[in-house]
């Protein structure tokens, strides 16, 4: 039965996990991500779910821990997040090289030093050229869709998946999700059929050999090529799930952007508080819209240099830092993306929430009040900005 | 209903503001409503200050920003007033419901405020007849329904029960505890004349 639940994001990432019912979760705890392992155990613990949960002493043995089961043959899991997830780095990379179709949510927090268990995105887009697929989601009910739907991704492109939601903001904030039947979640994801497990002796096979400069570049290319392959199945996925449960997901979502002037470009739950800023200048009649990435990784730069191209003017939000003399991530791949496909709005970058930093929709409501200036004038006086701290 | 309605708890690391947001919310779903319920993370610790927060409303809440001028402030700790700005981004008719013996009229005079719309309960005095100990999260509930008009106190009673029934399988006077609670807090909240 379809039922409404009054749940916060890590319930839902814990629920929908229960619904996948994995063969094994290996995990370690970390604020804001520990309730979802904390809750899973409890439903292993209550025999709700067939998993093998294996309690391991560090990230980097949850992330090891996890390759080897999914080399293994089995639908594997693990949930992170922040310090935790830096910890996984180097494991990180292994898992997408040998195309290990992990799944994990990521629950984003900000990076040490100063210590900080709020929510910004540093974490992941630290760890965006490591080839896991990534989606970021807005609230609850995306985190949701996107892990059930992350499952059939990951196992069919062979690549590992990360799902996101923003610490705290969505992680521990109670909404209403529409959550689904078991049967109807098992019946959605299917019945894993592992391409090369290691435990299938009748046909043995070596997974992480060396590979100097006699293949290593292929199997890269061929890694690359992996995730150049990775659109069109979201997109497919993406669309059978609306078929079977109703609501629709793009790689992005377009709020009133088809007829706006200026544009914001956002991730993650800020996009919520945006569309009340966007209905409040709707209101008074100006042409404002907006871009909600969804799936950063594969990074879909053809499909967002078309949405964003009529636009006089656009302002694309990093709640992460560059901390390279330039632009944040975000923008980065943006107008690099605008330029390669020859579009030429304005564009210009805010960096925001940093360690949580409250936005509110006044605060984005200024940014479109910049924009407006930028569309009137053609120009841009500060490339980046900052919203919301003290100077 | 006015298209949003935000409302702020007060009270101390232990007391149960975090869970009082989070059963009301719950409440207002079961009858129908948009939610969100979510508690301020701070260095939280027993009997610190603590914040947490509601939205309500007939349509999908997309905002994720604090609340920063709520439409109620629930107080579950009237010592609190003296040392927090509880009355912080409230309109001047803005509600405040207070867990105390006192009248509102007393409260006004004691705390000096103007404007705004008191009300009084003395929600530590009835969960300790009804639960037997010093649970005001539960009974503000029921002030908070009577006073802001929100939801029906029978439906969320009823959603109430069912829910404790199936937490509380083995106390089932923990069950009629809170529903008279809830139900007396209701009844017994007083504003001004």
């Amino acid at each position: 039965m379809r039922q409404k639940l009054a749940i916060t994001g890590n319930e839902a990432m814990a629920y929908a996990m229960k619904q996948i019912n994995p063969d094994v979760v290996a995990a370690y705890p970390i604020t804001p991500a520990t309730e979802i392992v904390q809750i899973f155990s409890q439903y292993v613990a209550d025999g709700e779910v067939d998993t093998e949960f294996v309690a391991v002493e560090s990230e980097h043995s949850a992330m090891s821990a996890t390759i080897g089961a999914s080399a293994a043959g089995s639908r594997a899991m693990t949930a992170t997040s922040s310090q935790g997830f830096a910890l996984m780095w180097e494991m990180l990379y292994i898992a997408s090289a040998l195309r290990l179709p992990i799944v994990m949510p990521e629950v984003n927090r900000s990076l040490s030093a100063p210590i900080n268990i709020h929510a910004d995105h540093s974490d992941t887009m630290g760890a965006r050229d490591s080839g896991w697929i990534q989606i970021y989601c807005e609230n609850s009910q995306e985190a949701y869709d996107s892990l059930i739907q992350a499952v059939r991704i990951a196992e069919k492109c062979l690549l590992p998946i990360m799902v996101t939601i923003d610490g705290f903001i969505i992680s521990h904030a109670m909404e209403v999700v529409e959550t689904f039947d078991n049967k109807e979640v098992q019946d959605f994801i299917g019945k894993y059929k592992p391409a090369h497990p290691l435990l299938d002796v009748k046909n043995p096979i070596t997974i992480g050999a060396i590979d100097f400069t006699d293949y290593y570049f292929e199997h890269k290319r061929s890694q690359i090529e992996a995730m150049n392959n990775v659109m069109p199945v979201i997109l497919k996925i993406a669309g059978e799930f609306q078929k079977t449960f109703g609501r629709n997901y793009g790689l992005f979502e377009k709020y009133m952007l088809d007829d706006a002037e200026t544009a914001i470009v956002v991730i993650g739950s800020t996009a919520g508080t945006a569309k009340a800023a966007v209905n409040n200048l709707r209101k008074q009649g100006k042409k404002v819209g907006l871009l909600k990435v969804r799936v950063f990784r594969p990074f879909p730069a053809k499909e967002i240099s078309e949405a964003l191209s009529k636009l006089k003017a656009v302002a694309i939000l990093d709640r992460s830092a560059g901390i390279n003399a330039y632009t944040a991530p975000l923008f980065t791949e943006i107008s690099s993306a605008l330029y390669t496909q020859g579009k030429n709005p304005k564009a210009v970058n805010y960096i925001y929430g940093l360690g949580g930093r409250d936005i509110f929709v006044k605060d984005i409501e200024n940014v479109y009040k910049d924009l407006e200036k930028i569309a009137i004038t053609g120009k841009v006086e500060n490339l980046i900005n900052y919203i919301g701290v003290r100077e | 209903m006015k298209k949003m309605v935000e409302i702020r708890w007060h009270g101390r690391g232990g007391q149960g503001a975090k869970t009082a947001a989070l059963l009301f919310a719950d409440s207002a779903m079961s009858s129908g409503k948009f939610i969100q319920a979510f508690p301020e993370y701070g260095p939280e610790r027993m009997g610190a200050p603590v914040q947490s927060f509601d939205r309500l409303s007939d349509e999908p809440i997309t905002v994720h920003c604090g609340v920063t001028s709520p439409d109620i402030v629930a107080i579950l700790d009237p010592t609190l007033m003296a040392t927090v700005d509880v009355t912080a981004g409230l309109t001047d008719d803005g509600i405040i419901i207070i867990n105390t013996p006192l009248t509102p009229a007393e409260i006004r005079k004691e705390m000096g405020i103007s404007g705004k719309k008191i009300f009084t309960v003395d929600a530590s005095g009835i969960s300790k007849s009804t639960l037997g100990k010093e649970i005001p999260n539960t009974p503000m509930l029921g002030a908070l329904i009577k006073v802001s008009g929100l939801l029906d106190i029978e439906k969320v009673l009823d959603d109430t029960r069912k829910k404790l029934e199936k937490k509380f399988r083995t106390k089932p006077e923990l069950i009629e505890g809170n529903i008279k609670a809830i139900r007396r807090a209701y009844e017994e909240v007083r504003g001004e004349r």
